[in-house]
Parts: structure tokens; sequence; C-alpha cells
């Protein structure tokens, strides 16, 4: 197995320390503020509302090289942030989202990479959304907040880009939701990538997905508490919610993995209880990723983002997947598992068929998998792997490019 | 250009494969492994390659090597390939082994201008021999591993294949040989090939007045 392969410059781990103090952590991080589109300069957005003042939460790790050309922007997916890798303080029990593949010796070597990664606008981790009070009334902008879509996201994110002073992205990587914005950012801005690195995701959300999307909301929405959106001053939709993420986490997981994971496997008991309390692990399980779920995310956010998601589809805004190629420049690594029946292979298929159409340098690995969707946050040896050698040769041919 | 700058020795019929090439074309390379010919080509001859490899570990081996690769099964890796998009589509040792030979063919010479195809030869005179004297297959030539270890599939010799050929309306341009052994082997190779040729190249064309498809926009 390549997993087993020491990987390259590898950092020895000192077992006397503790994570945040670990040679391969990058250690205690903050999370930063960016705020622009100050009225009356406010963001245009595909809906034809706009957005100002706008307010991104982010983290960096790691330094600009002198000639800006090692910068990785991370894309996170529906319910992630801004905090990728590291630790906000010592007390801290995890690490990000994406702690496994960024840090010193990791796929995304903040030794040699300067890595970004910002919260999706529609968000509540620090980013303008419903949650955030809008400036203009003092209150929670709430359902009034504009419906955003993938490449509004994207769009606030290139004005961060700007703001950092970075002309060309070495990489723009995500998986899931984060892969659509790998997407956009190629499509919008062909001349700001050298590479795109889209992960377990779609050129359209297919009707599955939307199907999967409209139940969670439909879950909020009907929650008593949900009150129109109007929920801050009171008890939120906090059933709605755990009942939308435990709906996600079936989609995330695959039938070989659940079998492996629980099995038929009881919660504490040798029998059935004849009642409806939990019985199976897989039922604890959801439960448990529901709860914890409804003290970190915001329902209307989870309203909005999913929205973002439905409304994702290439085809119909270029005229087919292959004409929203036409400009892009950047090379790719388009990464799949074969287990994922969320995002299934074929629908990376159609990115790589879209790039092949349109003459555009691609790597298509479709990684075999029994994890399901959640592959792209576990399979980190074959991932890292893969994105290590992908950018090294990447990195030395933006060096050698000519001009600043 | 890959940044790796080591030229590891390809393989007798690669190189073989690759002399055949003209610089500055498109290349497709069917079942094209770690990626050897391929990166070869770019390097010596300036050619745009492409590759299709089902095998997961040898896709990261070509990714390492910096080349564009597609991980799919070469049977229906070709689909949405559109006609004429390559100059030349390789398959080396690999047309005895796919289900539907005729098939993989046809879409090679659809989507190329021209074919490259390396077949292993069961004429050659020892694995005739042994089937003859010991009435088992011979460990010869190509044919190293027994029966039961290697995916052999189809059996055919050299004119077996130049047949199919002819039956398909298939032009072959050009045929070279393979032999180990030195300068007598491989002279009796060229003279006698179906008996002394252990793998046959050949690059094919489509046999037919139709234009050639390769010149677009």
């Amino acid at each position: 197995m390549s997993g087993d392969e020491p990987q390259m410059e590898q950092v020895a781990l000192r077992p006397d320390l503790p994570p945040w103090q670990q040679p391969d952590s990058v250690g205690i991080v903050q999370t930063r503020f960016f705020t622009f589109a100050q009225p009356p300069d406010e963001m245009p957005l595909d809906s034809g509302a706009k957005l100002g003042p706008i307010t991104l939460a982010y983290e960096t790790y790691g330094q600009l090289d002198a000639r800006r050309r090692n910068a990785v922007l991370i894309c996170h997916a529906l319910s992630g942030d801004a905090h990728v890798a590291g630790y906000h303080s010592p007390e801290d029990r995890k690490p990000g989202w994406w702690d496994a593949m960024v840090g010193p010796g990791k796929a995304f070597d903040t030794r040699r990479y300067f890595v970004i990664c910002a919260n999706c606008i529609g968000g509540c981790k620090g980013s303008t959304g419903p949650s955030s009070i809008n400036p203009a009334t003092g209150r929670r902008y709430a359902r009034s907040f504009p419906v955003v879509t993938m490449a509004d996201m994207v769009r606030a994110q290139k004005a961060l880009i700007d703001h950092l002073g970075i002309t060309k992205l070495l990489t723009v990587v995500g998986g899931s939701m984060g892969g659509m914005q790998v997407l956009e950012w190629a499509i919008q801005y062909p001349d700001r990538v050298w590479t795109a690195i889209p992960i377990a995701t779609t050129p359209r959300l297919t009707a599955q997905g939307i199907a999967f999307n409209v139940v969670g909301r439909q879950a909020i929405l009907d929650d008593p508490n949900y009150r129109g959106g109007d929920y801050y001053d009171s008890e939120p939709p906090t059933r709605g919610l755990a009942i939308a993420r435990m709906l996600g986490h079936i989609t995330y997981l695959s039938d070989e993995s659940m079998h492996q994971k629980f099995g038929r496997q009881l919660r504490d008991k040798d029998d059935y209880s004849y009642e409806f309390d939990v019985d199976f692990e897989v039922e604890s399980y959801l439960k448990y990723q529901g709860q914890s779920f409804v003290e970190r995310f915001d329902a209307n956010s989870y309203l909005y983002i999913t929205r973002a998601m439905d409304y994702f589809d290439l085809a119909a805004r270029h005229g087919s997947v292959a004409a929203a190629f036409r400009n892009v420049q950047a090379r790719f690594l388009v990464i799949a598992f074969s287990s994922d029946w969320l995002y299934p292979p074929y629908q990376s298929r159609q990115i790589v068929s879209a790039l092949r159409a349109n003459r555009i340098h691609f790597a298509y690995y479709e990684i075999p998998s029994n994890y399901g969707h959640d592959a792209f946050l576990l399979e980190k040896e074959r991932i890292s792997r893969v994105i290590e050698d992908f950018l090294a040769l990447n990195y030395a041919r933006a060096l050698a490019e000519e001009g600043r | 250009m890959p940044a790796n700058a080591t030229a590891p020795r390809l393989r007798a019929d690669l190189l073989e494969i690759a002399s055949l090439i003209e610089p500055g074309t498109r290349v497709l390379d069917l079942g094209c492994g770690e990626g050897e010919l391929m990166a070869h080509l770019e390097r010596t001859k300036a050619v745009v390659a492409r590759g299709i490899e089902i095998k997961p570990e040898r896709v990261v081996d070509c990714v390492a090597k910096g080349l564009s690769i597609l991980q799919a099964d070469i049977e229906d890796g070709l689909q949405d390939c559109e006609d004429g998009s390559f100059d030349y589509v390789v398959l080396s040792l690999t047309l005895h082994l796919v289900s539907r030979p005729g098939l993989v063919v046809r879409e090679m010479l659809r989507v190329g201008r021209r074919g490259i195809v390396s077949i292993p030869n069961f004429g050659y005179w020892r694995i005739r021999l042994g089937l003859l004297l010991r009435g088992r297959v011979p460990r010869a030539g190509y044919y190293k591993e027994p029966w039961y270890t290697t995916p052999r599939g189809h059996v055919m010799t050299l004119n077996d294949f130049r047949d199919f050929c002819a039956e398909n309306a298939i032009n072959i341009e050009q045929q070279r040989v393979v032999a180990a052994g030195g300068g007598l082997s491989m002279a009796l190779a060229r003279a006698l090939p179906n008996s002394f040729a252990q793998l046959g190249i050949y690059v094919l064309s489509r046999n037919s007045a139709s234009p050639s498809p390769a010149r677009r926009a």
C-alpha cells in the first residue's frame, strides 16, 4: 500500500509534546477578518441583490514567498470553516478540519506553501451571513439576507486574495462544496490560478443532491422554533437542524462503511429495548452528530448554503459543462472516490470530459475507498501523496514562469 | 517540462514505438502504465501526451511525472474523445488483453489519425516448437509466466493480426519487429516476422477514401 511509504521530508513526531506543539502542526493559529464592499460599493450578487459591507473570516499558515507564487487557497465544504489546521488555544481538543493535510511535512507543507482558507459568505463562522448584524438596521439579517451562489462566494474570496496581494494562486483546492468553488475559481478567474484540485465534487448538483438538501431544509423550516428565521432571541430550531445533519451524515457514508463502522451492533445493551430510545450504534452515532452540530452551526446558514449548492449548475450558466471551461488555463488534478454516492465518480468524469474537450492538462485519479463521500476527509495518505507530487511539480513550473 | 530530469531507459518496444512518432504531435497512450513512453516523448519530441490507465497506483506515478492522465478502462475511456483529436493513439502490449479488440482498434482510429499497436507474437518459433515437442504452451518470448498467473487474453500470431486488419479495412502503414538476442535474431525476425519476431509493432490508419479528420480548427 502506498500509504505505508514514508512521505518526503517527513517530520518526526514528539510523543512528549502536546498536539499543538507537534513538529508537524501549524500550532496555535488565529482567525483574522477582512471587511470590504462598504456601501455604496456593495458587491453585486447573482440574484441581482447587493451585499455590503462583507466580512470574511480567514486563516493563513506558512509564509508567502518573495515572488508570491506559493499561495494555496483551500475552499471548505458545507459545514466547514476557515479553521483548517492547528489549534486556537492549547486547550482545544480538536485541530482544524483538514489538519491532516496542512502543516510542516504534510501535503500542503507550510514550510513551502502559504495556505489560506476563508469562511464562505452565508456561513456562520465569522463571515457575513444570515446570523450577522445588518449595519443598516442594527439587527441580524436572518431571512433578509440575500440568497448567494457559489460564484458569489468565490467573488468574495477573490477580494480577499487581492487584499493579500496575491496575483496568482498556485492552487485552489477543495472537496464537495469546496470543489464547486474550485471550479468557479478556474472558470471566473482563469489567469489567477495555476492549478485546480477539485475533490469529490460535481459540475452541477444532481436531482438526488438537491433532494437531500430539500429534506434537510424542510426539517428546519418545519421546526416550530424556526419562526420564519427570526429565532436569534429565542430557542433556535435545533431539532430541525439536527435532523438535517443526521440526513447529511447518511449521505457522507456508504453501505460498506456503515456496515464496517456499526453493523447491527447495539449500543450499551444486549437486547432490543422494545421501545424507541437508542438501540443501535448507528442510531447513537447519528444522534450524536445531529446534537453536536446544532451547537456549532446556524440553521439559517444551513438553508442559505444548501441553496447555493442547489443552484450550482455550470451547464445551465454557460450552455454546457464543456463551454464553461472554454477559457480555463489552470492544470487540473481531479480526485473522486469509488464509493461516493453523493458525488459519484461519474460526476467528476463530467468535469474531466469538459477539460479534455478544451484540451486542458488534467489528471483524473479515482481512489478506491469504502468511506463514501467522507473519504475526502479520511483517505489522507492517498490524497496527500498525489497532491504532494502535483504541487511540487507545478510550484517549479510557476517559479520558472517569467514576470512578477 | 517535468522537473525530473533523469531519463530512465525505455523498454525496447517502447523505444521502437517512440521512433515512429513525429515530433510536435498529439499522442494518446492507452494503458500507459507509469507513463514512461509519454514522459520520453514529451522530453525528446515536444509531444503533447495524454494517457489512460486503469490502475490507481500507476495514475499517481504519472502525476508525479507531471503527465496528463485519465484513470479509466480503455474500453470505455475513449467515449468522450472527439474524432481525430490525436495524431497517434498508442496501445502497447494490451490489445490481446482487452475483451473486444476489434472495437478498441476502431475507437483508436476514430480518435486518432494513426494507431500504433504492439502485440506479442504467438507464432514465435520457440512457442511453436515447444508446443509441438512438449505439448505444452512454452514460456518463451513474451509468454514468460504460466497461463494461470497471467491475463494472457487472446492468442494470435502476427499473421492473424494482419488478417484482422485486412478484414476490417485497416491499413498497415508500417511494421516493426522486436526480437531478443542480437543481430542474427533481429535479421531473422525482419525476414520472417511471423516465425522469428517476439513482438510486432504496427502503424495503422483507416483504409478509406474519407479525408483525414485531424486538421480542425
